[in-house]
């Protein structure tokens, strides 16, 4: 498995700056998405509307992306289809090739990073320019996002004024690590590439079925820019986040910014329909990615998985995240989320791991904008990953023997009596200190209780015969 | 009432004190209990951990040995979880039996947690408990979140007499069992381990208590491990230690 949670956990867990970044800020905004959450009256009904708006949307999903299409080619604009990851970057790469260019600016997006778009515009001699300041921070330090809305959250800002000294030129010289320094800094040094680059890429938050309004919702501003000053914007969105209606956005507008960073209201909310003459880009492409989304759909347990509006409240709250840490995914999906839609874009074969990376402790559902049921979809993709043979063949054994066991009272009693002989051998203070594996990962931290002479069953029996 | 005991195999192999408590607050109280002696597990492990064939044959088992029960009590939060909030997943998605769908949701009226079954059911916050010490309550991750106790856990607590009863600070957060992931992922588990049995010692408790043993197995071997002092007993314990009976 090239995707191993528990491999990548263990160097996430061992770097205490990280932690002590990560508990700092996941705990930052955990306390203020529950404030803004829980001020609003009809919060309760608005994430009931959210989810049956998505439900809805999923349910006659080919009507509304050939609506959307048709209400975006009507507006001017252009429609490409994209089956996986290779055909969309293949798409987008033309599109800039044809526009001349060999730089482009980006927004977030967490599409792109999906499709790992970045490496292959370098390939094609094209330069991308991450503008959000996270993403951008990730850039310079070639990492990869660490959380899906904060992609940068593992960094504080001693870490960052030392990248952009490094990396910024003039920019970053002599730089303090003071925030308004710091902004001031990336604010000078994006400015320039805002103004001088001529195509732009960005992803969606929605797109509207009845009108081809394309929308992203954004904190810095930074995503406005690219989508007015250059001539060219690519869009690419998975199909999941087309919308039947207009009026459905007033729902996705209050629960975004509530549940992803606190905020009541996204300060900047950017919707384009197609192109105007002499405002904003006058070419408009937006393309359309499946990339195993489909199949997702079909599954009737796990298509909520497609619900998710991308806010990251599963992160902030989830106790494996805070710990771990976001590289640990291996994925641009990290969190509760991201085990659930990375193992199932990917394949259970090389991200099978992922739905183990779990207590189940139900946080996540609990806090969900759109009342995705994380918890029961992990433990239906874990029911996959033992159904097509992921699991390994020790687990699997000794998975079976204890069903035989719990399946015949006696031989459960015969398996009591030999732990209780076996036991002897290892116990100290009336305690196990070690087990062997695979149970060895308990005993790395916590002594196991020895079974006791007596089981409740044989108590209640001579009790019984009494 | 008469009352059916589930016990889980946890607790009938490695605490069964946890099963007798039950039964003498049960019988303390007036009511008729048993012990129906064909079960074993509610296949929790199995269903977490993705073997759900082997999960769907447990629930078969359960359903045989309960179905004609008056009231099925689990002393285990995560064990109740599963029986209710599983079962159906399993009778639909795995077994694809409509027979079987329909004989988990009739039962699932029927089950209850024990905490639950004493303050829901029979409606009561006082079962005339003493235990003069100084104890926290972790409200296991199922308790809050399945099967939405809520204080009724609490409340029972704060009605035993002599009991000092101590806040657990960050009580919502996971302890980090979560079944075979404290096996699976050992080291993030331990990570968690570690702050919630930082946060017990902050409390200057001698006890920590849950209504499941699983969650106490996993904190109780930390604060074994790391010598700490502090012991880890299940709620019925405490509900059952009276005066004139203290519990051991």
């Amino acid at each position: 498995m090239s995707t191993n949670f528990p491999t990548r956990a263990a160097d996430g867990l061992r770097n205490t700056q990280q932690r002590r970044n990560l508990a700092k800020a996941t705990n930052t905004i955990r306390g203020k998405t529950a404030k803004v959450t829980a001020e609003l009256p009809d919060w309760e009904a608005l994430r009931e509307a959210g989810k049956a708006i998505k439900r809805e949307a999923h349910a006659k999903l080919d009507q509304y992306l050939l609506q959307l299409e048709e209400m975006v080619t009507k507006a001017g604009g252009h429609v490409h289809w994209a089956a996986d990851a290779a055909e969309a970057r293949e798409i987008i790469v033309r599109l800039t090739r044809q526009a001349g260019t060999d730089q482009v600016i980006k927004i977030k997006s967490m599409t792109t990073d999906e499709i790992e778009l970045n490496p292959a515009l370098e390939e094609a001699g094209i330069r991308p320019y991450e503008t959000d300041l996270a993403d951008m921070i990730v850039q310079m330090a070639k990492e990869r996002p660490s959380h899906l809305l904060v992609p940068a959250i593992h960094k504080n800002r001693v870490e960052i004024r030392d990248l952009f000294r490094a990396e910024m030129g003039e920019h970053g010289t002599g730089l303090s690590d003071r925030p308004p320094d710091l902004t001031r800094a990336a604010r000078a040094y994006l400015r320039q590439k805002f103004m001088e680059t001529k195509v732009a890429i960005s992803g969606a938050n929605f797109a509207v079925a009845e009108t081809g309004t394309v929308g992203v919702v954004e904190s810095e501003g930074n995503g406005r820019m690219c989508l007015t000053l250059p001539q060219v914007l690519i869009s690419i969105m998975g199909i999941e986040k087309v919308l039947p209606r207009f009026d459905d956005l007033s729902v996705f507008l209050q629960l975004l910014p509530r549940a992803a960073t606190g905020e009541r209201m996204n300060p900047y909310n950017s919707l384009w329909t197609g192109v105007h003459a002499g405002d904003g880009p006058c070419e408009f492409h937006l393309v359309l990615l499946d990339n195993g989304r489909s199949k997702i759909l079909a599954d009737e347990v796990a298509r909520e998985t497609l619900h998710c509006i991308r806010c990251s409240r599963c992160l902030n709250v989830c106790p494996v995240y805070e710990r771990a840490g976001g590289h640990a995914y291996d994925s641009m999906y990290q969190g509760p989320i991201g085990a659930i839609v990375t193992p199932q874009l990917r394949g259970l074969e090389e991200a099978g791991s992922l739905p183990y990376a779990s207590s189940l402790c139900g946080a996540c559902h609990e806090v969900c904008p759109v009342k995705i049921n994380i918890p029961q979809i992990l433990v239906h993709l874990r029911g996959r990953v033992v159904r097509e043979g992921h699991a390994g063949k020790g687990e699997a054994l000794a998975m079976g023997v204890a069903a035989r066991m719990f399946g015949n009272q006696g031989a459960l009693d015969w398996s009591l009596w030999a732990g209780r002989l076996g036991q002897k051998l290892l116990m100290r203070d009336g305690t196990l200190p070690w087990l062997p594996p695979p149970l060895s990962g308990w005993t790395l931290s916590r002594d196991f209780p020895a079974l006791p002479e007596q089981s409740f069953r044989d108590w209640w029996q001579k009790r019984e015969d009494k | 009432m008469r009352v059916s005991l589930f016990i889980t195999c946890i607790n009938d192999s490695l605490f069964p004190d946890t099963g007798r408590a039950v039964v003498r607050v049960l019988e303390r109280l007036g009511h008729q209990v048993e012990f129906p002696l064909a079960q074993t597990c509610c296949g929790q492990m199995h269903h977490n951990s993705g073997y759900h064939d082997d999960a769907v044959g447990l629930v078969r088992r359960f359903v045989d040995t309960f179905q004609d029960a008056e009231a099925i009590v689990i002393p285990s939060t995560s064990c109740t979880a599963m029986v209710r909030g599983q079962y159906p997943y399993l009778a639909q998605h795995v077994a694809k039996d409509e027979g079987l769908l329909r004989a988990v949701e009739a039962m699932a009226p029927r089950v209850f947690e024990f905490s639950e079954f004493l303050t829901q059911k029979l409606g009561l916050s006082d079962v005339g408990a003493y235990y003069p010490h100084r104890v926290t309550y972790h409200s296991s991750c199922n308790s809050l979140r399945s099967l939405n106790l809520g204080d009724g856990p609490l409340t029972l607590l704060r009605h035993v007499s002599g009991i000092d009863l101590v806040e657990l600070p960050n009580n919502r957060e996971c302890c980090g069992f979560g079944g075979t992931f404290a096996v699976k992922n050992a080291e993030t588990s331990t990570a968690m381990l570690t702050d919630k049995m930082r946060h017990i010692l902050s409390t200057g408790a001698e006890i920590c208590t849950a209504g499941d043993n699983s969650c106490l197995m996993h904190i109780g071997g930390g604060l074994s491990r790391q010598r700490t002092g502090v012991r880890t007993v299940h709620l019925a314990q405490i509900l059952a230690s009276t005066a004139e009976e203290p519990w051991a």
